[in-house]
Formats: structure tokens, sequence, C-alpha cells
């Protein structure tokens, strides 16, 4: 084994997504005893670094842009990582949380925050403070707001799909997926 | 039967008859053409433009060209396989497919051309129109957000179920399916069985009470990429 100093480096990131694609990344199962062999991790909820401690080989997005603060975070691993993969379907076009462009985003507000059927706000106020990110008027896919390297679609991507991306990367190989891991669903 | 000819596709040579289109002799040859709009049974169309091809070094729509003595004709280029992926891609840009939790997932054809000719992600920026659903109809649901306006539903209720339930409004980015009734769906003839139903390429045109039926891994194209069962030989 190489020694740590010189494994790549590996960032990961949920912005507007549902961290389904994490989980499908620890769906790895016993293979991320291999991948810790081969990486580090660096920025990451799994192992809870919240800023980069160093350039990074590869950069896993989960999620679009919904707001100011995801399009901040996405800029950041455009500088730090040298290549980046949309990974799932909300990064790649946007997914669920993009089901909000089909509204304005003062009505979608609204119905969250005053009208809702379950909505109990005597305030009648809507979420207004400096510490919120300001939303988009519309979710855009990662690729939209910065270049990306590859994508991975799916919702989640399999586990097994985002091993045998991420195994070709690190071992210089191509990326190229079998018909049955390529998905949209 | 009258006499065959011979042309090529893609440098191999394939027999062609008289009054069949290049699609139908590529198909009965086992050479899968991609199409979209185009459905066996249907007078064909021309719409879609995803089986264009070049005959004699000139793009044509391999659905209605005539398959005629001696062409060369291109299927398998880089240029029209790129040209067939950006129509593709504009298709999933101008309207709103969001395959997760689409019904048709694993059944669809726009998807299966997308997994076939390798899509990742759309070149164009994504455009979010806003498009109405049409619930009325007590068993068929008509969501306008995954139309591609391919016209089969168009096409199949005239010819085949004799009814005229869907037409086209609108021109450019506003054209739309239209039904035949006052407003809604539920005020035309369509019946769950007509075939117009079952026609939809997409998900835009569903049965109602029959979403995921079938487990994900089985469904129609999960194992294999759409146009297979041509290039088996299983000919129309």
């Amino acid at each position: 084994m190489s020694t740590s100093a010189a494994k790549p480096r590996v960032a990961t990131v949920s912005l507007a997504g549902c961290f389904g694609c994490h989980m499908s990344v620890l769906d790895i199962d016993e293979r991320i005893f291999d991948l810790v062999d081969i990486i580090d991790f660096d920025r990451s909820p799994i192992v809870d670094f919240k800023d980069f401690t160093g350039r990074c080989a590869v950069g896993l997005v989960e999620g679009g842009c919904g707001n100011e603060e995801n399009v901040e975070v996405l800029r950041s691993f455009r500088r730090n990582c040298d290549i980046l993969i949309s990974l799932g379907d909300c990064a790649t076009m946007g997914g669920i949380p993009a089901l909000r462009n089909l509204v304005p985003t003062e009505e979608c507000l609204r119905e969250a925050y005053l009208d809702g059927p379950s909505v109990h706000n005597p305030s009648g106020r809507l979420p207004n403070d400096i510490e919120l990110p300001l939303l988009l008027d519309k979710v855009r896919p990662a690729h939209e707001v910065v270049r990306m390297d590859y994508f991975l679609p799916g919702c989640p991507p399999s586990a097994d799909t985002i091993w045998a991306a991420l195994t070709a990367l690190l071992t210089d190989k191509p990326v190229q997926l079998p018909y049955e891991l390529i998905k949209y669903d | 039967m009258s006499e065959t000819f011979t042309f090529t596709i893609d440098g191999v040579e394939v027999e062609g008859e008289p009054g069949q289109t290049i699609l139908e002799a590529a198909q009965a040859a086992g050479i899968y053409i991609p199409r979209l709009c185009h459905k066996d049974g249907l007078e064909p169309w021309g719409g879609c433009r995803v089986c264009t091809v070049t005959v004699n070094g000139r793009s044509a729509s391999a659905c209605t060209q005539p398959a005629a003595a001696g062409i060369t004709v291109e299927n398998e280029t880089d240029e029209l396989v790129d040209m067939r992926r950006g129509i593709i891609e504009m298709l999933f840009v101008e309207g709103n497919h969001f395959c997760m939790f689409c019904e048709k997932s694993g059944n669809c054809e726009l998807q299966a051309l997308a997994y076939r000719l390798g899509i990742a992600a759309p070149r164009y920026e994504y455009l979010w129109p806003t498009r109405d659903v049409d619930a009325s109809h007590p068993d068929v649901l008509l969501d306008r957000n995954r139309c591609i306006l391919c016209a089969r539903c168009v096409r199949t209720s005239r010819d085949l179920d004799g009814k005229q339930v869907f037409g086209f409004v609108g021109r450019g980015p506003g054209k739309k399916i239209a039904v035949n009734a006052s407003a809604r769906l539920s005020e035309t003839g369509l019946d769950v069985t007509d075939e117009a139903v079952d026609a939809c390429p997409v998900g835009a045109i569903l049965r109602k009470r029959e979403g995921y039926r079938i487990p994900v891994g089985l469904r129609r194209y999960d194992g294999t990429p759409i146009g297979s069962d041509i290039e088996k030989g299983a000919s129309s």
C-alpha cells in the first residue's frame, strides 16, 4: 500500500439532494475497506471534514443548486477538485427539488410557510434571516453552474455504478459502464 | 411477389422490396435504426427525425424515405449518432421528465433511447415549461409534462381506433396535445382499451392503477437496450 500522503483525496458533498446518493456510496459495503486503501476522504460528510484540507483528485457532488450556498460550495469544489462528478439525478437534472421550478418561487414559499394545509405559523412571516442562504429562482443541475467532468445518473446511482466509476478513475482506466449500470431511476 | 433489390446500410448489403421504407427494409434485415415517432402498424410520420440516416450523402428520415436499388445508406456514423443524441437531449430539456418517479420508467422509449445512445446529461439548458395534467378520465391519465409531441396517440386514435380523441393545438413552444372535447379527457370517447392509450412512447398517457406493477430489473429496457429484439432478427 502507498503511504497516506501519496493517496489521492476524494471529497463528497450533498447540495440540494436527500443524502440518498451518499447512502448509495456507503452501500458499497465492505468494499469501502478497499476504497480507503487507495484513497483518503477529504471534505465529506462521511468523515465530517467541513473544509478542504488539500487538493482533491475527485469530488462527488450530490444534488443540484437550490440556493446561494449550494452555488458557493459547488464553486469551491470546482476550485479544489481535479475531477468533478455529478452523482445522481438531482446533480444531473435537478431531480425532486427541481419540481419547484414548475411554480413561481413566491407561490412555493407561500404554500410551504403560510397556506399549506398542515402549516402552523401564527406570525405569518416567511423565513428571512441573514443566516439563511437565499433561494435561487430555479433549482439548477450542477453542470449549469460549473463544468462537470462525469455524470452518474440514477436515483440513486447503484453502489456498483459508483464503485465501477470510482475505481476506474482512481486506477487511470477509462470509465466505461455496462448498460445495466446506467439508469435514470 | 415483386422483384427485390439490394442496397447497403453502413456497408452491409440489405435486401429491399418495392414499397418498403429504408427503416422497414433495415428492420427486416435485423438492423435497428433508432426511431421515436414511428411505430409499427402506423403510417410513417417523419416528425421526430431520430431515424435520420444519410442516403447517398443526403439526410433523410428512414421511416418515410423509400428504399431503392443501389442506394448507400449510413446509419451508425459518429455524426448521425451525435445528432440523434442531440434530438433526445432537446426532448428531455423541453419537457419535464422526472424519471425517478415516473410510472413509465423502465418501459419508456425516450429513456431507453437515451440509455442506448449513452446520454449522461444534456448539453442544453433545462427549460422547465409550465404544462398541465388532465386526470379527469376515470381510467387514463394525460400528463402533458412528459409529452414529446410524437403524434402517436393522435394517429392511433384516428387510424386504428377510428375515434380522433387527440389532436394538436398551438405552434412552436406552445404546441400541445388537445383532446376532442370542450375541456377534458373524460368528455371524450376514449376507452381504456383503445390502442391510443398504449401508443404513447413516454409516460404522457398512462393507464391508472397500473403504475410500478413490474418490479425494477424486470422492466422492458432494464436489461437489454431498445432495438435488441430487431437486432436479434425478430423482425416484423
